[in-house]
């Protein structure tokens, strides 16, 4: 291409213009205003929506944003971050932000049952135990939602019998709707809303059964699909004592401020709780519940071999291979790098899906095509043995072409001048070549070994961390300290994020502990071009 | 003799390779093109062929939705991660200023935090972004596009930080001196040069993003916004066996752009343009 052209003798040729006074200067000048704009343009689109919800926090930090942009690319001060401000921006909204928030909820109870505030919880308890009651308000019921019919939000539009008004009602309550009614009373169409067909509706009603939409007296909840019922609760909140009571038997269960929670005399708690801050809890229940603490140290150590593992088996492996290409002398050269690539450009997603198959002991490809019986993941050697093999698959062409992009980037000048003053191939390449590419690439094999700590995916969708120990069904041979929290917080007991959060500080102390001893230890290679 | 010394290990090592590298992806073409489409009938060599597999699924489900959404999503955002990085890998390459050091490590280290984990926190700001400005909301390319430009500035910053650094100075200081600006320097010196680096980081990118399948799939819940992992994958949950054929059939398609941009940037990533380029 004209790359080269570009780079080298054309620049030589020009006159040299001068200072600040470029021929390009007008393009540029046009385009940057161009670019600013359009950040203002964005910025009054994205403010009416905060104007109209009076979110004046989230106004302020827009225009202040803004303004920044404006100011930083209109005076010629601060270079650096004129390049670094786009990247900046959306790292910090997307990606420092989400952890900063997973961090926090940390030190919370967050999770199945203790999702909302107090007030919510309240609602939830009272909703949940309403039951129909004789001379109960009956409503003409029609399924509707405002998205997608087989996924969005679930609506009720109920219709009274005697005023044949229509009101739409949710998880959050009941609000008036224009609609259109037929003479069973129950609504064709209406604004905003997609009514569900019988057969759409009857696939989501288990949903529709589960939705109670509260009201002043209790909730409405569906009788089949095409009739509601307004009934009391049985469970009500009563403020004088801050506590829940049962209607009919009297039984009170007192809120618990540090718990999030509403407690009987037995101590025994209502499901639904709320959302409170927990302090350090979390984070000693991973160090002193003995069923998390000796499993985490098993887990800990395989999960070191198996980053190790495929991190520097897909590195020696891709090197090796963008090694053997790295000459002009190799016929075909372009068809193998082709081929060679071709297993990362297949969806590793999929792939994963397809090794688990081929590994598959009664018809799986692999015993297959060897004559073997092996019952791969049955035993923990060679479960561990096959998700690393997977691994080297997956992974070694990303190391080739980092490799070979690197490989380029080495003047041939270098090893060249080695070969002349009598360096033999693989002095000139252990001496020469090998610290230069580590300079490039020492901060990828990092992020890689990073990576890799926590491959969910190459264990979640092969062996799911089988084979599991008899006297131990959470913690399997080839689980990740990931996938191992994943069960845990996620997965039977219901979600603990709270918790899960906690672990996930943990696991990211240890990347991070091992990413600084890494690149300190590595440093002087940056010294090799300073 | 020396053949043998100087180039045939190299084919030795590239044969060897092909051989593991090719044998599960012939598996999964042979599968494809099994006119039974089970995974239990599915062997190394075809036993038959026919495109029944491919047929049924552009019928039986949304594959050509979720194919556009794909492409889409993944070239838009590559490319624009690409720039983003290309950017932020010129600021930390060529100049020095106050936090350098601390901005290289924190970029690495933010990357390291258990993405999925932060999945709830996204779920929660994505949720308040879709009752404010629905267009960017779940469901919408954009939306996607944006979440995964928030770790443009990661592992490509790096990966193009140290080719930059191979980049001589000279070169753009010479520019300098000749009375270029620094987006000169940038757009007309540097970039024209670092072209095979753009090209892997940008397939690197590619691949990324098409396979990424956690967070579409809280992001994605209406049938038609899906991409082609959300899709595929649900195609497998249930009906494993009988649905083998159609998935492998997917598999496949979905390989397909990949291919054609490192087609397409093969010729960049091939020579070393770097070689040669110090301005006397």
């Amino acid at each position: 291409m004209t790359a080269t052209k570009l780079g080298g003798p054309e620049i030589q040729a020009r006159p040299a213009p001068g200072p600040g006074k470029s021929p390009k200067s007008v393009t540029g000048a046009l385009i940057k205003a161009l670019l600013l704009g359009l950040t203002i343009a964005i910025a009054i689109w994205a403010a009416f929506p905060l104007i109209d919800n009076e979110a004046w926090i989230g106004l302020a930090i827009l225009i202040a944003t803004t303004a920044g942009l404006l100011h930083l690319y209109l005076t010629p001060r601060h270079i650096p971050l004129k390049y670094l401000a786009p990247g900046t921006i959306l790292l910090i909204l997307f990606q420092v932000f989400p952890v900063l928030y997973t961090a926090s909820t940390a030190f919370t109870n967050f999770g199945d049952g203790h999702r909302g505030s107090k007030q919510e919880a309240i609602v939830a308890i009272q909703t949940a135990s309403v039951t129909q009651v004789p001379g109960s308000q009956q409503y003409a019921l029609t399924v509707a939602t405002t998205g997608d019919p087989a996924t969005g939000p679930l609506v009720f539009l109920v219709t009274d019998p005697v005023t044949k008004q229509v009101s739409a009602g949710d998880a959050d309550g009941l609000k008036q709707v224009d609609a259109t009614v037929n003479s069973a009373g129950r609504v064709t169409a209406a604004d905003g809303y997609t009514i569900l067909t019988t057969g759409q509706a009857s696939l989501r009603s288990a949903e529709i059964t589960d939705l109670a939409v509260p009201t002043a007296g209790g909730a409405i909840r569906s009788s089949g699909l095409s009739r509601a019922y307004e009934g009391r609760a049985g469970r009500a909140y009563d403020e004088g004592c801050d506590c829940i009571r049962d209607t009919t038997t009297g039984q009170a269960w007192t809120a618990d401020e540090t718990a999030g929670a509403f407690v009987d005399g037995n101590g025994e708690r209502l499901a639904e709780g709320w959302k409170v801050g927990v302090g350090f809890s979390n984070f000693t229940r991973v160090l002193t519940d003995p069923a998390i603490a000796g499993p985490f140290l098993r887990t800990l150590v395989w999960n070191f071999a198996f980053a190790i593992a495929s991190t520097g088996g897909t590195f020696v492996l891709g090197l090796l291979l963008a090694l053997a290409m790295h000459s002009p002398r190799v016929r075909a050269r372009t068809a193998y790098r082709v081929l060679l690539v071709l297993p990362y450009a297949m969806p590793s997603f999929a792939m994963l899906l397809v090794w688990r198959d081929m590994f598959n002991t009664d018809f799986g490809l692999i015993n297959n095509l060897l004559g073997l019986d092996v019952d791969w993941f049955g035993g923990s050697a060679s479960a561990r043995l096959a998700v690393i093999l997977v691994q080297l698959w997956l992974g070694y062409p990303y190391m080739f072409l980092v490799a070979t992009g690197a490989l380029q980037a080495i003047p041939r000048e270098l090893s060249e001048a080695a070969r002349i003053d009598g360096a033999s191939a693989w002095g000139g390449f252990r001496r020469i070549t090998l610290p230069l590419l580590m300079v490039a690439l020492t901060p990828l094999l990092i992020s890689s070994f990073a990576f890799n700590f926590n491959n969910f995916n190459a264990i979640y969708l092969t062996t799911e961390g089988a084979p599991f120990p008899a006297d131990n069904p959470a913690n399997g041979a080839t689980d990740l300290l990931i996938t191992y929290t994943y069960r845990i917080a996620f997965g039977g007991g219901g979600a603990q994020y709270g918790y899960a959060a906690a672990i996930s500080i943990f696991i990211f102390l240890i990347v991070a502990l091992v990413s600084a001893i890494s690149f300190r230890r590595t440093r002087h290679l940056e010294e090799v071009h300073a | 003799m020396t053949w043998v010394k100087q180039v045939g290990w190299r084919h030795l090592v590239g044969v060897l390779m092909l051989v593991f590298a090719m044998a599960p992806i012939l598996f999964v073409v042979s599968a494809a093109i099994n006119p039974l489409g089970t995974l239990s009938s599915s062997e190394i060599v075809p036993t038959g062929a026919s495109f029944g597999n491919f047929s049924r699924l552009f019928a039986d489900t949304e594959f050509g939705r979720w194919f556009v959404n794909s492409i889409v999503i993944a070239a838009v955002s590559s490319a624009a991660s690409i720039f983003i990085s290309a950017l932020a890998a010129y600021a930390f390459s060529r100049r020095r200023f106050r936090g350098r050091r601390v901005g290289l490590l924190s970029v690495l280290l933010i990357q390291m935090f258990p993405q999925f984990l932060a999945i709830v926190a996204i779920f929660l700001i994505f949720s308040a972004v879709t009752d404010y400005w629905p267009a960017i909301g779940f469901n919408t390319w954009w939306g996607l596009i944006l979440l995964y430009l928030g770790g443009a500035l990661g592992v490509n910053t790096w990966l193009m930080k140290g080719f930059f650094d191979t980049v001589p100075r000279e070169l753009d200081e010479s520019a300098t001196m000749d009375g270029a600006t620094h987006p000169q320097v940038f757009f007309r010196i540097l970039l024209p040069l670092v072209a095979p680096i753009l090209a892997v980081t940008a397939l690197l990118a590619f691949i990324g993003t098409i396979n990424e399948f956690l967070i579409a799939n809280v992001f994605l819940t209406d049938a038609g916004a899906k991409t082609l992992p959300v899709g595929l994958t649900g195609l497998v949950a249930g009906e494993r066996n009988a649905n083998f054929g159609m998935f492998c059939a997917g598999t496949l398609l979905t390989a397909v752009p990949t291919v054609l941009v490192f087609q397409l940037l093969q010729r960049y990533i091939t020579d070393g343009l770097t070689a040669g380029a110090v301005k006397g």
